[in-house]
């Protein structure tokens, strides 16, 4: 396990919040309609500077109602995944969880569906995507703590979270067979896949907003959600209540996993794999792991729309490629980590 | 500042496990309760750290029902030590030491310098100074007990209670953390503790508290509760309490099992 200085986790900070920045002018400039540097900053002292370069419109629009849209919203998307998968590992003691596995990313995706088909407003649908991410975690945590010794609750977690994660996959797949097959169905399948292609200015404060309040709760829960790592008996007698904390810190992560769920799809690994690395670098104290997560998290999922957009001919769907590089990248982690999460 | 428990009645699910049970805790005080796996040692002090309701009869603390106190009231007052495990995440000790400020600190923030500092006496107090820098998850099981009262320290509060502090630790750790149970209630805390040896009684304690099956009760100081009748009753076995002299003094006393 890595030793920490504040010297050199001050270092550490400022490189994991380069790389999305400069990330993000790369970004911004490649894809199938490739745009220069020079042609960028020319837009940009056009826009900005009152400048008066040459440039053709369809510039314009890609860089700024397109690309733009789409890189900030992969930054937040991978952000929230990343620091919901790390509350939820801190809250259940349990570094083997995340949205996936605990059965919010499928409660989530089955809401969202659900509004999909009743052709729900964008707000309606992350409203009643929330309130199903809500039931299918409390679902989980109800199986393992009601049904599990103490000893044996990692086990009856994942258990539970595999059941009601399977439950509302089938609920999808009912949704999905009574859509009208023309116009819902694709628009459901499509969107399940998880993807950015779709992203729209409109969407970026849907996003935002969201990662804003969760991350704040999140981040103010810090020391508590340290404290409950040691477990529900040993944080009460060090004066917390540990219901109340339980709730918010629940209430938060699900808020983050939903916004990203309804408007991005299902875009599995993010949130398990981004906090171990996290944990790695900073290790365990939430203090440093929540800011951590959310950096290293936008990083890699923008590094992965990247290459979902430039790949191939057509753009590959982003859960499918998450899936490809987080789960061999997950064995990595596995076998250097085996010691300590 | 005592803890005083009136006829309490304790246990879970609606199940009473012990009654009637009686006891003062004065600062300075360190009692130790002695008694059979699985008659109910873990929910009497479960009860008193307010983790389990009671289920009648009454505890309070400086003259306060406890049932009144507030959990971060609770905690400046009572300290848990628990036996050590292994936590899920890689904490530095000096981590963990500071969640023993937690009642001390703001709602909503983290520890400011004088916790810090608090924290770093607590660990030179218990003399591991040598651990603070290393990960809690990698230390030995001695190591980590003597953390966790570390953090117990850290805490402040009047009273610690120890759920079997020596319980598996090798020889050598045992008597390491029986001199610092020692020197903490010389030191005006008061302590409660459960443990598996009737020998550390001697060593450490004021007070013993014996708690047998079918309702079998007893508390006084060592020499009169550690007794090879006590013993008998206690773990259906028989047994001899002998002094151990050097020369004409008497220096320990000892519990010999005859098999």
């Amino acid at each position: 396990m890595v030793k920490i200085d504040k010297k050199s986790l001050g270092l550490k900070y400022i490189i994991i919040a380069i790389i999305p920045i400069i990330l993000f002018f790369i970004s911004i400039n490649i894809g199938r309609y490739s745009v220069s540097l020079t042609e960028f900053f020319q837009l940009i002292g056009n826009k900005f500077l009152g400048r008066n370069y040459q440039i053709e419109d369809t510039i314009d629009t890609v860089i700024f109602n397109i690309r733009i849209p789409r890189v900030i919203v992969a930054i937040f998307v991978g952000a929230s995944l990343s620091v919901s998968g790390a509350a939820y590992q801190g809250m259940f003691k349990n570094p083997m969880v995340s949205p996936d596995i605990l059965g919010a990313s499928a409660g989530a995706g089955f809401g969202a569906a659900l509004g999909i088909l009743l052709s729900f407003n964008q707000i309606s649908i992350q409203i009643i995507s929330f309130s199903f991410g809500l039931i299918a975690v409390f679902l989980t945590y109800f199986i393992s703590s009601r049904f599990g010794r103490s000893t044996d609750t990692i086990f009856l977690l994942i258990l539970g979270g595999m059941l009601v994660g399977s439950l509302f996959q089938a609920f999808i797949s009912l949704t999905k067979y009574v859509a009208d097959p023309d116009e819902k169905l694709p628009a459901i399948t499509f969107w399940l896949m998880g993807s950015l292609s779709s992203v729209r200015l409109s969407d970026i404060l849907a996003i935002l907003i969201p990662f804003i309040i969760g991350f704040s709760i999140l981040f103010v829960m810090r020391w508590k959600m340290n404290v409950m790592s040691f477990g529900e008996e040993e944080a009460k007698t060090l004066g917390i209540n540990t219901d109340r904390v339980r709730i918010a810190v629940i209430l938060a992560s699900t808020l983050l996993t939903s916004a990203s769920v309804s408007r991005c799809g299902l875009i599995g690994w993010v949130g398990l794999v981004v906090p171990h690395l996290a944990r790695m670098v900073f290790g365990p104290n939430f203090k440093y792991l929540i800011p951590a997560s959310a950096l290293m998290g936008g990083t890699y999922l923008l590094i992965v729309d990247n290459l979902a957009r430039t790949m191939a001919k057509i753009e590959i769907p982003l859960g499918i490629l998450t899936a490809i590089v987080g789960a061999p990248f997950f064995i990595y982690l596995l076998m250097r980590a085996r010691k300590g999460w | 500042m005592k803890i005083e428990v009136r006829d309490l009645e304790c246990g879970y699910d609606k199940k009473t496990i012990l009654k009637n049970i009686n006891l003062e805790l004065k600062l300075g005080d360190s009692l130790c309760i002695l008694g059979p796996n699985g008659v109910g040692k873990t929910t009497l002090f479960k009860t008193i750290l307010g983790l389990l309701d009671k289920m009648g009869g009454s505890i309070d603390i400086d003259g306060r029902d406890m049932g009144s106190i507030s959990r971060k009231e609770l905690a400046k007052l009572i300290a848990y030590v628990p036996q050590a495990h292994v936590p899920p995440f890689p904490f530095k000790v000096l981590d963990v030491v500071s969640m023993g400020r937690t009642p001390h600190m703001s709602n909503f923030g983290g520890q400011n310098k004088e916790d810090a500092k608090i924290s770093e006496e607590a660990i030179d107090l218990v003399g591991i100074s040598y651990l603070k820098d290393e990960i809690y998850t990698e230390i030995s099981g001695g190591e980590r007990q003597m953390v966790l009262i570390a953090r117990a320290l850290a805490q402040q509060s009047q009273f610690l209670v120890m759920d079997e502090p020596t319980s598996n630790l090798d020889f050598g750790n045992q008597v390491k953390i029986m001199k610092i149970v020692k020197g903490l209630s010389e030191n005006g805390k008061g302590i409660i503790m459960t443990s598996h040896f009737p020998d550390h009684t001697f060593i450490a304690s004021n007070k013993v508290l014996a708690i047998g099956r079918d309702g079998y009760y007893k508390i006084g100081t060592p020499d009169e509760v550690v007794t090879s009748e006590t013993l008998g009753d206690l773990y259906d076995i028989e047994a001899k309490v002998e002094d151990v002299y050097e020369g004409s003094v008497r220096i320990a006393k000892v519990c010999v099992p005859s098999i």
